[in-house]
């Protein structure tokens, strides 16, 4: 009698809910395709026209001239990872003390938070416009293109990015952990240097290098500020070449050789920031 | 001095409690707590969810101290010293009075290391004397046949008991006098809980022992004196057996016999 109804009304409850699960499934495995689809065919479409020009040349000769038949990336890898490296060694310290201060000391005070929301607003802030910064407190001063500025502009961009994760991975070590370390007499530089910031390593070691990989690609900061040299240098006080501003220019002039090599870039950047953003997921997963 | 006052019982006293009151902001908390400890027994505190028996416990060693809202008034003794005043150095009082929280804590690091980690804050120790240290502290938390052969292995490498012991171990390793323990079996198994239960027992022969708990069974079985509390107060505080079998207060025979709390 009234129980069978009721069983009847269950079933055709769940029926509903096992439809909306159906519908629910093929949106998202539709979106995740979506998104594959055009990933798998930008990678596809790197390799395809990259792995063309790759030669060995490539390492060891500088940027050509238009229409030469030899020439490399030399000058602009050496730039790039010179910037980069610099720029992520000058980033770091600064970002993960600010993240610190504002996950430890900060919480809840005034400073905290005007601190925390200006670094949002870092955060979010175009890169061309840091570019342009750096080129008028830097650049227009010294009246010079240099490495350095664009070692600057680069540090600006990884600055807010590790604050951001490093605040983040912090909040997640639960205070417990952190009353266990006070309850043993830790002074507070003690507690944060030795447990908190330990058990968040890994969290802010992933934050670095997306920071890095992000940095790696950025064209934009890097125009007004370090422009560009067809000539090979390690002198940071001179205009220094990179990997994106020399896509920039090669993948849009009408030259043969050039296109080449800047398809022979995007490939090397690709790869690299691929690589990257394996090892940081891989160092991730060991903790979580 | 007033520091070793005999109770009628013959033992000595190890903390004075005089005239606490706590305030988380403007909530009372405790409320004109008035208490002796006695040395090396173990003391619990029982009560319902709220009443006040952890913060009591966080006062001892100056926790609250963390968070700015929350204060303490009045006067704990421990050997005749307060601990409440700022002159008293808050690093010691902790070197002193150790804490063991509900959720183990492991700190991200090696078994040995764990232990070595509070040592180092107060002593610089040879290799040698560090290794003796770390081996007789876990031998007395009942962790060293267990983890002798990992040393080098994580913390959290171990099980939910083992991990509650190595926190006691690094407590004792910095040569502790009184040990509170915040409701230590809450998250454990039953083997786990009675490991820790045996463990408390030997471990008063040298501290004196203070534990929050839920479980009143847990209470009887291991304690030497038993406190109720109940909505910031103390109801009543004696020996485990005689609050438990013929309790003075209402409150507390209501409480202990499940009719409320």
């Amino acid at each position: 009698m009234s129980l069978f109804a009721l069983d009847a009304g269950r079933l055709g409850l769940h029926r509903r809910r096992k439809a909306m699960n159906a519908v629910a499934l093929t949106l998202s495995l539709g979106a995740m395709a979506f998104g594959l689809f055009w990933l798998a065919w930008i990678l596809f479409e790197t390799i395809r026209l990259g792995i063309g020009g790759m030669a060995l040349t490539v390492f060891t000769e500088m940027t050509p001239p238009p229409m030469a038949d030899s020439g490399g990336l030399l000058n602009a890898i050496v730039g790039s990872l010179l910037m980069v490296s610099l720029a992520t060694a000058l980033g770091t310290p600064i970002g993960i003390l600010c993240g610190i201060y504002l996950a430890e000391y900060g919480k809840g005070r005034w400073l905290g938070n005007v601190t925390g929301f200006i670094n949002d607003i870092l955060l979010s802030a175009p890169s061309i416009v840091i570019g342009l910064f750096i080129y008028a407190v830097v650049v227009a001063q010294v009246k010079s293109f240099s490495g350095f500025a664009g070692i600057l502009a680069l540090a600006l961009i990884v600055i807010p990015v590790v604050v951001r994760t490093t605040e983040n991975m912090l909040s997640l070590i639960p205070n417990a952990l952190r009353e266990a370390a006070y309850a043993l007499g830790t002074p507070k530089w003690k507690v944060i240097s030795s447990v908190t910031l330990r058990a968040a390593r890994a969290g802010v070691i992933t934050g670095v290098l997306l920071a890095l990989a992000r940095i790696a690609g950025e064209t934009a900061p890097l125009l007004f500020t370090a422009l560009n040299n067809q000539f090979f240098t390690s002198n940071l006080g001179e205009p220094m070449a990179s990997l994106p501003v020399t896509i920039f220019k090669y993948a849009m002039s009408p030259y043969e050789n050039w296109r080449e090599l800047a398809w022979v870039g995007v490939f090397l950047i690709t790869l690299g920031v691929l690589g990257l953003n394996i090892l940081a997921r891989v160092l991730f997963r060991k903790k979580h | 001095m007033d520091t070793k006052v005999d109770t009628a019982a013959g033992e000595k006293i190890k903390i004075q409690v005089k005239d606490l009151n706590f305030y988380y902001g403007k909530f009372h908390a405790l409320k004109h707590i008035n208490l002796e400890i006695p040395e090396r027994k173990v003391t619990a505190f029982i009560g319902p969810s709220g009443c006040g028996k952890s913060t009591l416990l966080r006062t001892f060693n100056r926790m609250f101290e963390l968070y700015p809202e929350q204060r303490a008034e009045g006067q704990i003794l421990v050997d005749g010293q307060d601990v409440l005043t700022t002159k008293t150095d808050v690093s010691l009082i902790r070197a002193k009075i150790g804490m063991v929280f509900q959720k183990p804590t492991p700190f991200p690091m090696s078994i040995y290391d764990n232990i070595a980690f509070g040592v180092r804050l107060f002593e610089t120790l040879p290799r040698v004397e560090m290794d003796e240290r770390v081996e007789w502290a876990l031998k007395k938390a009942a962790l060293w046949n267990e983890v002798k052969d990992k040393l080098q292995q994580s913390g959290s490498s171990l099980s939910g008991g083992q991990q509650q012991r190595l926190c006691i171990a690094r407590g004792i390793a910095i040569k502790l006098e009184v040990l509170l323990l915040d409701e230590p079996c809450s998250a454990l198994d039953p083997i786990s809980t009675g490991k820790i239960e045996e463990l408390i027992h030997e471990l008063k022969a040298d501290y004196t022992v203070m534990i929050v708990t839920h479980n009143m069974q847990q209470a009887a079985r291991c304690s030497d004196y038993t406190a109720y509390m109940y909505l910031g107060d103390l109801v009543e505080f004696g020996p485990t057996s005689e609050l438990f079998m013929k309790p003075k207060k209402k409150d507390t025979e209501d409480y202990i016999t499940g009719r409320f709390g």
